[in-house]
């Protein structure tokens, strides 16, 4: 009885002495993902993060593609055919070889669902001896960068039951599945027969905490190793803890307000400029998401390098000038306080969602400023849904969300979603631009870097004049991370959690 | 006196799968209505569910539509779960692909763990601190305690649990903060719902014992010669045990409720946790196992509470 009563004493007073003495080999991370599926396609970006599974392309953390369990890729000269070269000897965690059935058959399955490659004009997904050959309809130079989504990891064929369900998570990865306990944890065991260098940790721990409080307490008490997504105040307050670190990388997601540009109050450029500068970003910045450099001054955010432009100016404030141009389209104001024109008030709703706490936040801020220019705003916070259902059914008037242009390395599929012909569920709602469609053509489709960056740029401009989506925050994703750990990289487009290069310091 | 005890347990075990059948469809029937009464379109909210909202779209939502068969009418979807589940198949969930019954099973596990050491954890506070204010009705045990009674029940377990990792697994470091690896995972969690739960049921205890200590009967006992420690362990604290299991029924509903925060707070896989995520992502086929199965728990513990009053009160077996 007392043996262990004097264990738990020893380890509440002497915690870091008993660590130093004996090497750890074990991490714990705790994020908010809850995961409760075996389907790559629901669950895909936790098993990708956890270096279960394993994709044919992998990217560093500039976003640079790198070879994974396929060693190269050409494109046919007439860009119609890429050819995927699979790497040789490596086995599933089952101890089953991974050949080019086996990734053939979780593409074809991967595309049949809704992801990244309904999105591509793929024609085929084929096996042919080591390789996997794919065929598209038109050019698509970003094909490579789908193959490194969450959605297009390769699972062993043991991982399906009969009739084809996911039901167990193996993989290639350094990391293999040792329990797992929906929704809330996974174990993870070194896999020794890994293809590449073995990882130096020997287990690894993932636990989905959703309370952003519980996951600041398990950093600050230590049970956690490794914190993905604080909230603002547990993050402040943690950088004052001795025993970690904290840090703060910029990722490629924006908060956006979607604009119905189809809508009679929106449908001029200037009445969305209006709205943009009545947006509060630098005191939303400091008060909200308490990043001062989280304003965002265009669309794109420096961590996505090529869309990024240096000569556009930052988008400004000024409450005057977007009255102003609300007089030019006609608005004057009403007895209320209301702008008004031909017999009708400007009165229109907001849609957000709580999932990400800062957007009914933000959109309060939006709530009041607009107010000041005499725009009444209904701020309905509901499911998500509601955004690409009111996309679809024409209701939308604007909505607020979190846009991640870094799904995939290269972002044009992202875009060419978003800003194409027609807009997107998630981008431009009523709004066509056909300089920015064939621009974005020229994007998907050619080998030339230099025409490439030429389109990227013109598509920024476009995009940054007639604001069909207006930026508001560009994110940080942040961490916190003990201090005796070594080796850990902070993706940014957040398909890793780095476990294979973490060492515990001696 | 064994026949009659035994033919009184029947009887409750009668009563109560007959009430388990009723719950199981009406649980069922209700649940579904109000799934579907719910505002918003169901495969958008699937959809949403089960892509996240960096992959959730329109396309993605009439994919959901087709494959789970949404546009048939209601009553038919209604139909084909209830011939399910006669044959004990509670279908597939909606969002994650995975039978329902497995997800369940876990997740019942976790959270009968849960609610097995919340009711410990209150009884171990309630029982001594009761039975000590109800032996001295407005003394300063009795005060005391009243008010800390008002404290933790009017804290709501979100941020009573917060406060208990603050200084258990923060500053003293004595328990883990949250997850399951072990039974040093219980202590907080069980603590949260326990103070909750002790916060009224040593109040229904102090006043059972006041009650039974001003009783004729024990009057009678003082005075037949039996000693002041006696007569409290053989007569009072069997008459004061009753109101006080039979309010552990009552209870149970504060629990279930008192669960579904406290699994979250704590990362604890428990079925309460799932039965508010199912919620949100319109996954009927979970909402419907989840919410029968906290049906029947509801039926089968209040089954122990008959029980276990009738092995406390005697008076019962004689009808």
């Amino acid at each position: 009885m007392l043996k262990p009563f004097a264990a738990v004493c020893l380890a509440a007073t002497f915690a870091t002495t008993a660590a130093m003495a004996e090497p750890k080999t074990s991490v714990t991370v705790a994020a908010p993902w809850e995961i409760a599926s075996y389907d790559p396609t629901v669950a895909g970006f936790v098993i990708q993060a956890l270096q279960v599974m394993e994709n044919l392309v992998d990217a560093d953390e500039t976003g640079a593609l790198r070879p994974a369990l396929a060693t190269k890729w050409d494109m046919s000269d007439d860009g119609l055919t890429w050819t995927f070269t699979l790497r040789d000897g490596v086995t599933f965690h089952d101890g089953s070889a991974f050949n080019a059935q086996a990734a053939a058959s979780a593409l074809n399955r991967a595309w049949k669902q809704p992801g990244v490659l309904q999105k591509a004009p793929i024609t085929a997904i084929k096996a042919d001896a080591g390789k996997i050959i794919i065929t598209v309809s038109e050019s698509f130079t970003a094909l490579p960068s789908l193959m490194a989504h969450a959605t297009t990891i390769i699972p062993a064929p043991s991982a399906f039951d009969a009739e084809g369900t996911p039901s167990a998570l193996i993989g290639t990865g350094p990391f293999s599945v040792s329990a797992f306990t929906p929704p809330q944890s996974i174990s993870l065991a070194r896999n020794e027969a890994y293809w590449g260098e073995n990882a130096t940790l020997e287990t690894a721990t993932y636990l989905a905490a959703g309370r952003a409080e519980t996951r600041a307490l398990l950093a600050e008490s230590g049970d956690a190793d490794v914190v993905f997504t604080l909230d603002p105040s547990g993050f402040s307050h943690l950088q004052h803890v001795d025993s970690i670190e904290t840090a703060a990388v910029a990722i490629p997601r924006v908060v956006v307000l979607k604009v119905n540009a189809g809508h009679a109050f929106f449908d001029d450029a200037r009445a969305r400029k209006a709205l943009s500068l009545a947006i509060p970003r630098e005191g939303i910045a400091k008060a909200i998401t308490r990043f001062p450099d989280s304003a965002a001054t265009q669309l794109f955010p420096p961590v996505l390098h090529d869309w990024h432009s240096q000569d556009l100016a930052p988008l400004k404030t000024v409450l005057e000038q977007a009255k102003a141009l609300l007089a030019d389209l006609g608005w004057a104001m009403g007895e209320d306080g209301i702008l008004m024109r031909d017999g009708e008030r400007f009165s229109i709703q907001l849609r957000t969602f709580p999932d990400r706490p800062e957007l009914p936040l933000i959109a309060a801020a939006l709530q009041d400023t607009w107010r000041e220019l005499g725009i009444e705003v209904d701020v309905s916070v509901s499911n998500y849904s509601e955004i690409p259902a009111g996309h679809k059914d024409g209701s939308l008037h604007v909505a607020l969300f979190a846009r991640n242009y870094g799904l995939t390395p290269d972002p044009i599929g992202t875009i060419l979603q978003d800003f194409g012909p027609n807009g997107g569920d998630w981008g431009a709602m009523g709004w066509t631009n056909d300089e920015a469609a064939k621009a974005l053509q020229v994007i998907a489709s050619t080998a030339d870097p230099d025409l490439r960056q030429e389109s990227i740029a013109k598509v920024a401009g476009i995009l940054y004049q007639d604001l069909p989506v207006i930026p508001v925050a560009w994110y940080q994703h942040t961490v916190s991370i003990n201090k005796d750990l070594g080796g850990v990289i902070i993706d940014p487009l957040q398909r890793s959690y780095g476990l294979s290069t973490m060492f515990w310091n001696e | 006196m064994t026949s009659a005890l035994m033919k009184t347990v029947f009887a409750a075990l009668a009563k109560r799968a007959l009430q388990a059948l009723i719950v199981a469809v009406v649980v069922g029937i209700v649940s579904f209505a109000m799934m579907q009464a719910l505002p918003g379109d169901a495969a958008y909210r699937i959809a949403a569910g089960r892509y996240g909202y960096d992959m959730m779209d329109a396309a993605a939502a009439d994919a959901v539509r087709l494959e789970l068969g949404l546009d048939q009418p209601a009553i038919l979807q209604l139909w084909i779960w209830l011939k399910a589940l006669a044959q004990f198949d509670l279908g597939t969930s909606l969002v994650y692909g995975t039978p329902v019954i497995d997800e369940i099973s876990t997740q019942l596990g976790y959270s009968l763990l849960l609610a097995g050491g919340a009711i410990v954890a209150s009884l171990l506070i309630a029982l001594p601190v009761g039975i000590a204010a109800g032996l001295n009705p407005n003394g300063i045990v009795d005060r005391v305690t009243f008010g800390l009674s008002v404290l933790f029940r009017a804290i709501p377990a979100f941020a009573l649990g917060i406060v208990l990792v603050l200084i258990f697994a923060v500053q003293l470091g004595l328990f883990p903060v949250a997850g399951f690896h072990g039974p040093e995972n219980l202590v907080l969690p069980s603590l949260t719902l326990g103070l909750g739960l002790a916060a009224v049921s040593n109040r229904v205890l102090r006043d059972s014992v006041v009650d039974a200590m001003r009783a004729d009967w024990r009057l009678f006992s003082r005075t037949k010669g039996l000693s002041a420690r006696l007569t409290l362990t053989r007569h009072v604290l069997r008459n004061a045990a009753l109101p006080v299991v039979a309010y552990i029924g009552v209870q149970l509903a504060y629990l279930i409720e008192g669960v579904v925060i406290v699994e979250t707070v704590f990362a604890w896989p428990g079925i309460g946790h799932a039965l508010v995520h199912a919620i949100f992502g319109r996954d009927i086929a979970m909402v419907q196992g989840t919410a029968l199965t906290l049906g029947l728990l509801y039926v089968a513990l209040n089954l122990c509470v008959d029980l276990a009053c009738r092995g406390i009160d005697p008076r019962g077996r004689l009808a």
